[in-house]
C-alpha cells in the first residue's frame, strides 16, 4: 500500500541505522581485541539487518519499486535523513562507544514503542530490533563504565569523547513535519516521550562509571534529519564507490 | 468426548504435505549444522494451497548472514523430494526467540559444546543483567564470560573456570 509519509518515516530510521552499522563496520579488523573486533562486527550487521528492513518496508510503501540496495547505494547524502551523530568519524574507541550508548539508550526505548504501532510492518520491525538494542545498550555501557572507571588515559579519552558528542544527541529527540503528521495520528511515538528513559539509562551508566553529566549545550548540533550533512558525503563515496562502478551486479 | 484431531494434525492425510513438512524439517542449520530448522524453531510453517507448497521462516537476527542460504537449502531439500512448485517466505512476526528453540534442539546444542538459552529466558531489558551459564563440558557453574558476541550473531563466548575451556553460548533473545 502506497503511503508516503509512512515510506520517508521508515527511510529515516533505516538511514540511521545503515550509517551507524556503516560507521561500525569500519572497526572491523582494527578493534583493540579479537573479541571487540567480532562484537563490533556484531554490532554493525544487526543495524545493517535493521536499515534492510526499514529500506524494503520505504521501498514498499513508496510505490516506485525502489530496492534496499537503490537506497542505500543510489541516493547523495543530501537525500539521507540519519542524525548527524552517527556519521561522525569513529574517533578513538571511547568516542565509538559513548556515541553507541547515547544511540543504543534512545533507540532500545523508542523501537520498544514503535512496536506497539498500529501500522504492522512497522511494528513488526521494530519488535524484531528492539532485542537487538538492548544488547547494544548493555555491551556499549559496560565499556563506558571500564574506561570511563579505570586509567587516567581511558578517563580522559572518555570524558572528552562525552563533552563533544552530547551536543549531537538532541537531534534523537527531534521529529520532522512528516514524522509529526504521523505522531498525530497516533502511528508513531513521540520522541519526546524517551527522554525520560534514555536519562534514566545515561545517568546510571555515567553514575557507575563516575562521570558527570555534560550540561546541556544551547549550542546543538542538528540537520541531519533536514537533509543537512557533514562527513556522509565521504563515508558515501567509500561506501557506494562499488555498487555506482558495477549498477545491478549480482553475487 | 474427544473431537476428531484438527487437519494438521493427521500426517497421513496428505501425502505431499507431510513430505515437505519433513524435508523442511530436516534442514540443517548451515552455521550449525548439528540442529535443524525445526530444533531451532525458525521453520515457521508449512502449508499447502493447491499444488503449491509454502513454506515460512523466520530469522533469529536481522542481519543474520545465514538468511538466505538458509532459504536456498529449504528450496533444495524441497526440491530432492519431489516437490519442484514451492514458494519459501521470511516473516518477522511474531519475532523469534531463544525460548523458541525446541528441547530436542537443546540437547543437540549442548552435545555439540555449545550451552544453549535456559528455557523461558529471553529478555529484552537488563542493564546489567548476568544469567547462570552450565558448561556444556563438565556441567560446571563456575563460568564466565569472556565477551557478549561470538563467532555468529547469535552466540556469545564463555569460558569454564573448573574445566578451563573455551565454549560457545546461544545468546538469548
Amino acid at each position: 500500500m502506497s503511503d508516503a509519509r509512512v515510506a520517508s518515516y521508515a527511510l529515516s530510521l533505516g538511514d540511521d541505522a545503515l550509517v551507524l552499522g556503516h560507521r561500525l563496520s569500519q572497526w572491523s579488523s582494527r578493534a583493540p581485541t579479537l573479541e571487540e573486533d567480532i562484537a563490533l562486527s556484531n554490532l554493525a550487521l544487526d543495524l545493517i539487518g535493521q536499515a534492510r528492513l526499514f529500506y524494503t518496508l520505504a521501498g514498499e510503501t513508496e510505490g516506485n519499486g525502489r530496492t534496499e540496495d537503490d537506497l542505500a547505494y543510489f541516493r547523495d547524502a543530501d537525500a539521507f535523513r540519519n542524525v548527524l551523530m552517527v556519521e561522525l568519524p569513529n574517533g578513538d574507541f571511547a568516542h565509538t562507544m559513548v556515541r553507541q550508548l547515547l544511540y543504543a539508550a534512545f533507540a532500545h526505548p523508542y523501537l520498544g514503542a514503535l512496536a506497539g504501532s498500529p501500522h504492522r510492518g512497522l511494528a513488526e520491525i521494530a519488535a524484531k530490533a528492539v532485542k537487538e538494542m538492548a544488547y547494544h545498550v548493555r555491551h556499549s555501557a559496560e565499556w563506558v563504565i571500564r574506561l570511563g572507571d579505570g586509567t587516567d588515559e581511558s578517563r580522559r579519552r572518555t570524558i572528552e569523547a562525552l563533552q563533544s558528542l552530547w551536543p549531537y544527541a538532541g537531534e534523537l529527540f527531534e521529529s520532522d513535519e512528516t514524522e509529526c503528521t504521523l505522531i498525530e495520528a497516533g502511528m508513531v511515538p513521540d520522541r519526546r516521550r524517551i527522554q525520560k528513559p534514555w536519562d534514566e539509562t545515561i545517568d546510571r551508566a555515567l553514575a557507575e562509571a563516575g562521570l558527570e553529566r555534560p550540561v546541556d549545550s544551547t549550542a546543538a548540533h542538528s540537520g541531519g534529519r533536514g537533509g543537512r550533512h557533514v562527513h556522509l558525503a565521504e563515508m558515501l563515496a567509500d561506501m557506494q564507490s562499488l555498487a555506482r562502478a558495477h549498477p545491478g551486479a549480482t553475487w | 468426548m474427544d473431537g476428531w484431531p484438527e487437519a494438521s494434525a493427521l500426517p497421513d492425510c496428505d501425502e505431499l504435505l507431510a513430505r515437505a513438512r519433513a524435508a523442511a524439517a530436516a534442514v540443517p542449520d548451515p552455521e550449525i549444522p548439528v540442529v535443524t530448522l525445526a530444533d531451532l524453531g525458525i521453520l515457521r510453517g508449512v502449508a499447502r494451497r493447491g499444488n503449491v507448497i509454502e513454506v515460512t521462516l523466520t530469522p533469529t537476527y536481522t542481519g543474520c548472514p545465514a538468511t538466505l542460504p538458509i532459504r536456498l537449502d529449504v528450496e533444495n531439500a524441497l526440491l530432492a523430494a519431489g516437490i519442484a512448485d514451492a514458494r519459501v517466505s521470511i516473516v518477522l512476526s511474531p519475532p523469534w526467540s531463544t525460548d523458541d528453540i525446541t528441547d530436542e534442539g537443546r540437547r543437540k546444542l549442548r552435545a555439540y559444546g555449545i550451552a544453549p538459552p535456559p528455557p523461558r529466558s529471553s529478555r529484552t531489558d537488563a542493564l546489567f543483567a548476568a544469567p547462570a551459564v552450565v558448561c556444556p563440558r563438565c556441567g560446571s557453574h563456575q563460568t564466565e564470560r569472556i565477551s557478549e558476541f561470538g563467532s555468529t550473531p547469535c552466540k556469545a563466548l564463555w569460558r569454564c573456570t573448573a574445566c578451563r575451556e573455551p565454549f560457545d553460548v546461544f545468546k538469548c533473545l
